[in-house]
């Protein structure tokens, strides 16, 4: 059985969730601890959304030098399949494995909304359950979710696919050209600003369409 | 002992939603003449020893790691 990792950090919030999304599409979640200087041989690993560190600095700065993370870092870069949740996606590109970085949203305010999205390229370790182009519905939660990078980094991610899933009827919080969530090259690693890991029971989420995001893994991982 | 002083500031085509905001409520508080706002970060670093050019080497390498993002931010590095 595929065995993905969820990293908690101090003041993560969506471990559970996430280690609830795992097991529903199929997996074994493993409880991974940001202080922990082993990834336990897992498959693949979630960092989930929150407030790591209060956010203070920046969304995910301290996170990023975690000691779990000296270990994530050359394994992501080796290949491990990782995706980054909201404060995960933050702790992400602060730490490099993924362009751009996430700021405060430009209304100034914390948003919350169900939220429409595209996927934009069905072929990441993470996405390959969906069709390319199919439209989801997932919750959106975050202070600090305005996708942002060079005006050269941002035409690179556009011609090479890189953009994984565009915000959809409303840009909520300001991100360029609507990104809500991006891959690196190799498509292992995803950074993802809603949250999908919500959305995989119809008892609690606005949809099930969440869960491709975690079959995707796993059956991936089964098939690899 | 002595201090560092590390000054951040968003690279300048980065929005600064911040800045705005307290650039827009200049004019109801009787401020005229400002055209922009743009809001930072100072850090003052404690230094047990001196401030000779290893420690404020290795100041810089830590501003250009945790204290700023370079994808987003400019930092200076000054002995106060």
């Amino acid at each position: 059985m595929a065995r993905v990792g969820v990293i908690t950090f101090p003041g993560s919030l969506d471990d559970r969730d996430a280690a609830r999304a795992v097991r529903i599409a199929g997996g074994e979640p493993v409880a991974l601890w940001h202080a922990d200087t082993s990834l336990r041989g897992v498959d693949a690993v979630v960092l989930p959304g929150g407030f790591s560190y209060g956010d203070y600095l920046r969304a995910g700065a301290i996170a990023r030098f975690a000691p779990l993370m000296e270990e994530l870092i050359p394994a992501a870069r080796a290949g491990l399949p990782v995706l980054g949740i909201c404060n995960g996606f933050q702790v992400l590109a602060e730490a490099h494995l993924l362009p751009g970085a996430l700021m405060p949203n430009a209304e100034g305010h914390f948003v919350c909304r169900d939220q429409r999205l595209r996927i934009e390229n069905a072929r990441t370790a993470w996405t390959s359950e969906y069709a390319q182009g199919q439209e989801i519905v997932v919750p959106l939660k975050n202070m600090d979710g305005r996708f942002t990078a060079s005006a050269e980094t941002v035409a690179e991610l556009e011609s090479s696919g890189r953009v994984v899933a565009r915000y959809m009827d409303v840009n909520p919080n300001g991100s360029l050209n609507d990104i809500a969530g991006v891959t690196n090259e190799a498509g292992n690693v995803v950074g993802l600003m809603p949250h999908p890991e919500h959305a995989v029971e119809s008892l609690t989420g606005p949809t099930t369409d969440g869960l491709g995001f975690f079959t995707s893994i796993v059956k991936g991982l089964i098939n690899a | 002992m002595a201090r560092v002083v590390v000054e951040v500031m968003l690279k300048p085509e980065i929005l600064d939603p911040q800045g705005q905001a307290i650039a827009r409520k200049l004019p109801q508080m009787g401020f005229e003449g400002v055209t922009a706002v743009r809001q930072g970060k100072r850090f003052e670093i404690e230094l047990a020893g001196p401030a000779d050019e290893a420690a404020v080497e290795r100041i810089r390498e830590l501003a250009g790691t945790l204290l700023a993002n370079p994808v987003i931010e400019d930092f200076e590095v000054r002995v106060d």
